[in-house]
């Protein structure tokens, strides 16, 4: 264990923790768009900054993404210096003018006091601000179906060629993790839509619900060792079915008991 | 044929100097890249021609050579007649049968040839007492113009491959670490890193595998540096990188080389093909058990693939993208395994701070910038090329002693160093000495050594906003200070060449660059404002004018300016006959007029006038 100085306080972490969730964990509240428990960090959003310094570099200090720092020992940490601040609005305002019809820019903007972005707004704009949430869960499952493609401000998500992501298996895992909610898709009559592509869905053999994507569950059962007939039944259908058995072990123990 | 001991390399090395010996003149054809393009090819085939069917004392068909840049491109093509040192400008495929004739067989100076000093009005045959060289002082380039590239047997003659024999058969790696430390040597990439401190962390982490690259992204608009190095002297860079390797125990090296210097590809690939055949590359290397290897990376020429771990990125496959380097990549580089990461003309200099030392390199230049540094003159300077100086002498020598100063009498304006990320410095700062931290200090950089002069005809508003364009299209993407931030400056600057933006939108710009210069991810996005802070802090008042009065100083600006004919004007049609618009008017030996109404400002007639007659307001 380490001790850092987080605005002011001492607090206790492990050498090596990234101090976002050092932050996080003593409950005081910075906004970080890209960061998400289930992928690596990544720095994109910039939101997360913080100002760090140590004693002896005798009032030397630098801006760095939390998200992306090891604590180390000694390091003391300031979350909302004026600096700091000014960075969290401008880059707001930036956003705001990139995403300006996203409400989850437009809530974080207004808390941060930018209610108007002061800057030029882009041409045809959609809610994406480009924080590789959705790249980076699909390279976690494996399957890296979309990438950024192009370079600067020209950037953007898309599947190969623009085209059908042939390596996509219809998770939703992008479309889920999206902060600014960009990636459209839908159920609708057994087939899911997403990235153009469409999956026949596989429906509960007792209750007809829709449960996973044909070739979602192909790659689970291939990749992750799961029994083939793991998918027949949906979560629900298996809850009762165990309840009932439960149930039925109960009444058959309680009749013994009599 | 394998040299495996320095006993061997030391009498290969008597071998190859007796041969030259025996060549009495050597005509060397500069092949880099501004002679070439001026058909330099084209001459040292009609020297082979030419002298293929002669028999002339002292000359046969293979004292004809070629080499890498000579610097003095704004001469060329150039050929140079040694020992005699005769240089010859702007030589043209016709020439070449004279130069055989009155040259090398009557032993005669072809003048017209020679180079005029345009101070003392005298012609000057030897190159070394021409200003343009006599003030330089060669140490990367040492080789460069020298030297057939193709040739490793050039290279050691003029003692390549001893400084490795000498750190690897007598000096311990922490020597060799202990040596450059002392020469002071600082990363000439730009950055100005102590390059003995990166080789000692590097040396210093607990790993299996350590990596060793050069780093020939050169990306700045303007600057050939280390290009020249790589097509001039190859294996000046490959010696270098195998001396770091010993010193920090690696077994791979890698020369990144974007795409568009296809000829530094070829020659680089050349020169490891004949290291390894002389066993200088591969296993066992002299017989002392060095197992080193390199092997090129060819880049896509990304600007941002300059970026350390970009390039690293690049390099093991995956797209050229900054990471945050709170681990530093001589910890953690390619392949996440410690790596030492150095410019070729860093390499390049390795060899001779061995072989001379590190003090003696120290003693060139400043107590902090020590040694030489290269850099490309490119831009409003009469002598654009490639030069040589020690540390510490000012911008006016360069521009005025070694550039010689601007053309056509035009007022210095600005002098930009380090390329986009770097600034513009005015003339009273023409005095600062070039080094490190006096760039700086002052609100530019040292970069990797690209000079670009502007004159008094350069609106300092519209080069922002040509490099901020340029950061613009080069920016990654990943982080949104360089991405959307760097765009909106961008946008702004075109306002205020546009005559649409007024004060606040200044001080917007002001606020917004001092974001992207905390907030972003890599060096790109960092010092991606510099084009504008540096402008705006030196020309103030031109962004003013743009902004208050809709005037371009610079009479650039197409929205803000009016072409006016004066009274010098003959009446010669030159002008009204280039418009594209038809809005001049005149009859011949009378005065034209410009319709400003139809005049779309594109400069043709500006360009056309020989009698000064245009006015730009």
């Amino acid at each position: 264990m380490i001790d850092i100085q987080l605005n002011g306080k001492m607090v206790k972490a492990e050498e090596g923790e990234m101090l976002l969730s050092i932050i996080r964990r003593e409950g005081i509240d910075i906004p970080a768009l890209c960061d998400h428990e289930a992928i690596e960090p990544c720095g994109a959003c910039r939101l997360c900054m913080v100002e760090i310094t140590r004693k002896e570099w005798e009032g030397w200090k630098k801006h760095v993404t939390s998200c992306l720092y090891p604590a180390e020992d000694g390091l003391i940490v300031n979350t909302h210096t004026e600096q700091v601040m000014e960075i969290r609005r401008t880059i707001l305002d930036l956003y705001l003018a990139r995403c300006p019809n996203s409400k989850v820019i437009q809530k974080l903007a207004e808390e941060h006091g930018v209610v108007k972005t002061s800057f030029e707004k882009i041409p045809d704009a959609d809610n994406c601000i480009m924080c590789y949430a959705c790249t980076r869960i699909c390279e976690v499952l494996g399957r890296s179906a979309i990438s950024a493609v192009y370079r600067g401000h020209d950037k953007v998500i898309a599947p190969p060629f623009g085209e059908e992501p042939p390596d996509c298996i219809g998770c939703l895992s992008c479309a889920m993790i999206c902060p600014t909610d960009v990636i459209p898709w839908q159920d609708e009559n057994g087939v899911r839509t997403i990235w153009k592509k469409k999956f026949d869905m596989i429906a509960c053999e007792k209750c007809g619900k829709e449960i996973i994507t044909r070739d979602f569950a192909d790659y689970l059962i291939s990749s992750r060792n799961i029994p083939e007939d793991y998918f027949k039944i949906c979560d629900d259908c298996k809850r009762i079915d165990l309840a009932n058995k439960m149930g039925s072990i109960i009444l058959q123990a309680e009749e013994a008991a009599l | 044929m394998r040299v495996d001991s320095v006993e061997k390399l030391d009498r290969l090395r008597d071998d190859y100097r007796k041969a030259i010996d025996t060549q009495k003149k050597r005509i060397a054809v500069c092949l880099g890249p501004g002679c070439l393009a001026m058909g330099s090819d084209v001459i040292l085939k009609e020297f082979k021609k030419v002298l293929a069917d002669k028999k002339i004392k002292d000359v046969t068909v293979e004292s004809v050579k070629k080499t890498g840049c000579h610097g003095f491109c704004a001469r060329g093509p150039l050929v140079v007649i040694e020992p005699e040192g005769i240089f010859y400008t702007r030589v043209k495929k016709n020439h070449v049968a004279d130069i055989v004739e009155k040259t090398l067989i009557n032993g005669e100076i072809i003048s017209k040839l020679l180079y005029i000093d345009p101070q003392s009005k005298k012609q000057i045959t030897d190159y070394r007492e021409i200003p343009f060289y006599s003030h330089q002082q060669r140490i990367s380039l040492r080789n460069v113009g020298q030297i057939d590239p193709d040739s490793i047997g050039d290279y050691i003659s003029s003692g390549g491959y001893s400084a490795m024999a000498k750190a690897l058969t007598s000096m311990t790696s922490q020597e060799v670490i202990d040596e450059v430390t002392k020469s002071g040597l600082r990363g000439r990439g730009g950055a100005g890193f102590p390059t003995g401190r990166k080789w000692e962390t590097c040396a210093g982490v607990e790993s299996d595998t350590r990596y060793v690259i050069c780093n020939g992204d050169e990306g700045d608009p303007g600057a050939f540096m280390d290009r020249c190095i790589m097509e001039g002297d190859p294996h000046s860079v490959l010696e270098g990188m195998i001396i770091c390797a010993h010193a920090i125990g690696s077994r791979q090296g890698y020369i990144y080389v974007r795409e568009e210097y296809p000829l530094a590809v070829i020659n680089l690939q050349t020169a490891i093909d004949a290291a390894r055949e002389y066993g200088f590359l591969g296993e066992n290397i002299l017989g002392t058990g060095l197992n080193f290897d390199i092997k090129i990376s060819r880049g896509g020429g990304a600007f941002v693939c300059g970026e350390s771990s970009a390039l690293m990125k690049s390099v093991a496959g995956e797209v050229g993208e900054p990471r945050a380097k709170y681990i530093r990549s001589v910890v953690k580089g390619l392949r996440d395994q410690p790596t030492v990461l150095n410019n070729v003309e860093s390499f390049a200099t390795v060899p001779v701070i061995l072989n001379k030392g590190g003090e003696w390199f120290a003693s060139v230049g400043t107590k902090k910038s020590t040694g030489t540094k290269a850099f490309s003159l490119a831009g409003k300077i009469n002598n654009t090329g490639l030069i040589e100086v020690p540390m510490g002498v000012t911008l006016r020598e360069i521009i005025y002693d070694i550039g010689d100063g601007i053309p056509k009498g035009r007022k210095f304006k600005a002098v930009q160093t380090g390329g986009p990320s770097g600034g513009c410095l005015p003339e009273d700062k023409l005095d600062l000495p070039v080094d490190f931290d006096t760039l700086t200090e002052a609100g530019s950089m040292m970069g990797s050594g690209g000079m670009v002069i502007m004159d008094d005809r350069t609106c300092m508003v519209e080069v922002a906003r040509y490099f901020l364009e340029f950061l613009v299209f080069e920016s990654c993407g990943k982080c949104v200070p360089c991405r959307e931030g760097l765009y909106q400056l961008y946008r702004l600057c075109t306002k205020i060449c546009e005559g649409e933006a007024t004060e606040d939108d200044l001080e917007s710009m002001e606020r917004l660059s001092k974001t992207i210069q905390i907030g972003s991810l890599c060096g790109l996005g960092q010092s991606g404002p510099n084009p504008f802070i540096s402008t705006v802090k030196y020309f103030r008042d031109e962004y003013l004018a743009h902004i208050r009065d809709k005037k371009c100083p610079g009479g650039v600006c197409r929205k803000l300016i009016t072409y006016r004919i004066n009274d010098k004007c003959t009446g010669c049609l030159a002008c009204l006959d280039v418009c594209p618009v038809d809005a001049i008017t005149g009859k011949k030996k009378e005065i034209h007029v410009i319709n400003t109404e139809i005049c779309d400002r594109c400069g043709a007639c500006y360009a056309v006038c020989t009698f000064d007659a245009i006015d730009i307001e």
